[in-house]
């Protein structure tokens, strides 16, 4: 009786602890996917410690910083070589504020169309060509800039040299565009549409819908969206070197040529000899853009935060 | 204009008339061939199970149906005595004269005073001077009882308030605008018993003052606050009479079961 009784509970033990086919591929997956969800961690501790390590000797000893961030002489070929950031930083910082100014207004305009005003296949079919605006390479749009829009230019404006500020910034505006509509689109749509139906209840017309009820309550998102921009434009670089002149410079009017950050690494990284101070100056200049860029989206991630925050 | 209309107004005694009434979501007909005559000053209530067209019907008063896209229309419906489906009508301005309180409370996300004013503000051409929109905001929300309520906190957004409190400010700022005709469409539903009560009793105070269209699931309410019923079925309207005639004699069979729980 006894012995029965216990037989029965082994066999009651063995099955809940069966290792069955659904088992392991439940443990499997998960093993697999925990290790998609850390990688992105290990990959981006791992860049910033490469690169922080790689300039880490030449700024911590011979790199001047009130050189760095006061001259806009950038000579590391000179005798002696000088790293003065200025021009660059000026340079990256001028072409994003034009990207900005032309497509801010731009694509908060197709997101406004796209989510409030255009319906069924105009709607979809805008969507679609938005996204492929996206799919552009960059080194493209560097020859539309090189090619097209800097004869163009001096054609138009009759300057000196069609590649210049101007240039890379409408270039630049053009790249960010599709993210820009796409996240400032996605900021719109969660506006609750029973604020729109109580608002056009009242008698308010499409607009005053858009503009009192939809723009405000969607600010917050609206302006992750500009962010997200202003670090696809920052983090630019091949179509930037291409359309911008790349000439050392702080730029006084729209037509003249500049040179930033990203153009300078791609362009003079192959020249130098690794571990060199040349070579670590380039370093340090990508750890700046690293912290800038960084900065750029924890702001946007806590605004999208904070939206949701709210919401709670 | 205004002298004109409102002399037509106890001419014709209804606030709200359709006629030949026909309306389709895309290929579905909703509605079909209702002829209604709604009296000013009373409520009346629509009552009927769900998908019989009482909320389309409704929402067809103040052409807020049309939001969807793929609605379309035949027949009239005369508001006050105008055609609101005239060819120049722009259902902006229908809107204007005709408030409506939805299903769920849905104040706009600013303060409860701009939610208030914000009726006054987008049809005004000229700005509001304070003391002016200071009266108006004290006078609606005094007409919903909510006053005493919220007055230390009208900066306060209107999505912090209770179900019952948010469903009175959604009536409080239509009536800046002044509408004539008030369309409910189950203004109760999403509240408890208690702020049931306190907004159906409002909305008994608010009749002789406005014209109130109400949809109601609930054959109690329609029973308790309306002076009027009109029963729906299929998209048809089975029977229109007063409430008590309605509830103790009704007319058609049809009436009767549903009244009687039999189905629904």
């Amino acid at each position: 009786m006894s012995q029965d009784a216990s037989t029965r509970r082994n066999a009651a033990a063995t099955e809940f602890d069966r290792r069955d086919s659904s088992w392991w591929t439940d443990r499997i997956a998960r093993t697999v996917v925990f290790a998609g969800g850390i990688s992105a961690i290990v990959f981006i501790v791992g860049i910033l410690l490469f690169i922080a390590t790689q300039g880490l000797e030449f700024a911590a000893t011979r790199l001047s910083w009130s050189e760095f961030f006061g001259s806009i002489a950038w000579r590391p070929n000179g005798h002696p070589a000088e790293y003065g950031a200025l021009a660059l930083i000026a340079g990256t910082a001028s072409t994003t504020a034009i990207a900005m100014v032309i497509v801010v207004p731009l694509s908060i305009g197709a997101a406004i169309y796209i989510g409030e005003f255009a319906r069924g296949k105009t709607r979809e079919w805008l969507k679609i060509l938005i996204e492929l605006l996206a799919a552009i390479p960059s080194v493209v749009w560097g020859v539309i800039g090189l090619h097209v829009m800097g004869p163009l230019m001096t054609q138009a404006f009759g300057v000196p040299s069609g590649l210049n500020l101007l240039n890379a910034g409408i270039i630049l505006g053009l790249m960010a565009a599709p993210i820009m509509t796409t996240i400032a689109e996605d900021a719109l749509k969660a506006v609750p549409d029973t604020y729109r139906e109580a608002a056009e209840a009242l008698g308010a017309t499409k607009w005053q819908v858009v503009f009192r009820v939809v723009l405000p309550h969607a600010r917050p998102g609206l302006s992750a969206a500009v962010l997200l921009g202003v670090g696809r434009a920052f983090g630019e670089t091949i179509a930037v070197l291409m359309a911008s002149g790349h000439a050392i410079n702080i730029p006084h009017s729209l037509f003249d040529p500049v040179r930033t950050l990203t153009a300078t690494i791609a362009a003079e990284l192959g020249e130098t000899a690794e571990g060199d101070d040349h070579y670590q100056a380039l370093f340090v200049l990508g750890m700046l853009l690293f912290v800038i860029t960084f900065a750029i989206n924890v702001t946007a991630d806590s605004i999208v935060r904070g939206i949701r925050r709210k919401k709670a | 204009m205004d002298s004109a209309a409102s002399a037509a107004r106890p001419a014709t005694g209804l606030a709200i008339e359709a006629r030949g009434l026909n309306l389709w979501y895309g290929k579905f007909q909703a509605l079909r061939d209702v002829n209604l005559q709604i009296r000013r000053g009373i409520v009346t209530a629509l009552i009927g199970p769900s998908g019989c067209g009482k909320s389309t019907f409704l929402r067809s008063c103040n052409r807020i149906n049309e939001r969807l896209g793929y609605v379309s229309t035949t027949g009239t419906i005369q508001v006050l005595g105008h055609d609101i489906y005239g060819p120049d009508v722009s259902p902006i301005q229908v809107r204007r004269q005709i408030g409506m309180v939805f299903q769920r409370p849905n104040p706009l996300p600013l303060s409860i005073r701009d939610n208030i004013l914000f009726g006054m503000r987008i049809h005004r051409e000229e700005a509001l001077h304070r003391a002016e929109a200071d009266a108006i905001v004290e006078k609606s929300l005094r007409e919903v009882l909510l006053w005493d309520r919220v007055k230390d906190r009208l900066s306060k957004k209107a999505t912090t308030l209770s179900l019952e409190e948010q469903q009175k400010l959604c009536i409080a700022r239509l009536l800046p605008l002044r509408p004539e005709v008030l369309l409910m469409d189950e203004p109760c539903s999403a509240l408890d018993p208690e702020a049931t009560r306190a907004v159906e009793d409002l909305i008994w105070d608010l009749r002789g003052n406005y014209s109130i269209l109400i949809v109601t699931h609930n054959m109690a309410q329609a029973r308790r606050a309306s002076d009027e019923c009109v029963f729906m079925l299929l998209g048809r309207v089975i029977e229109h009479s007063r409430t008590e005639d309605m509830f103790v004699t009704p007319q058609k069979t049809e009436t009767a079961d549903y009244i009687e729980g039999r189905f629904g």
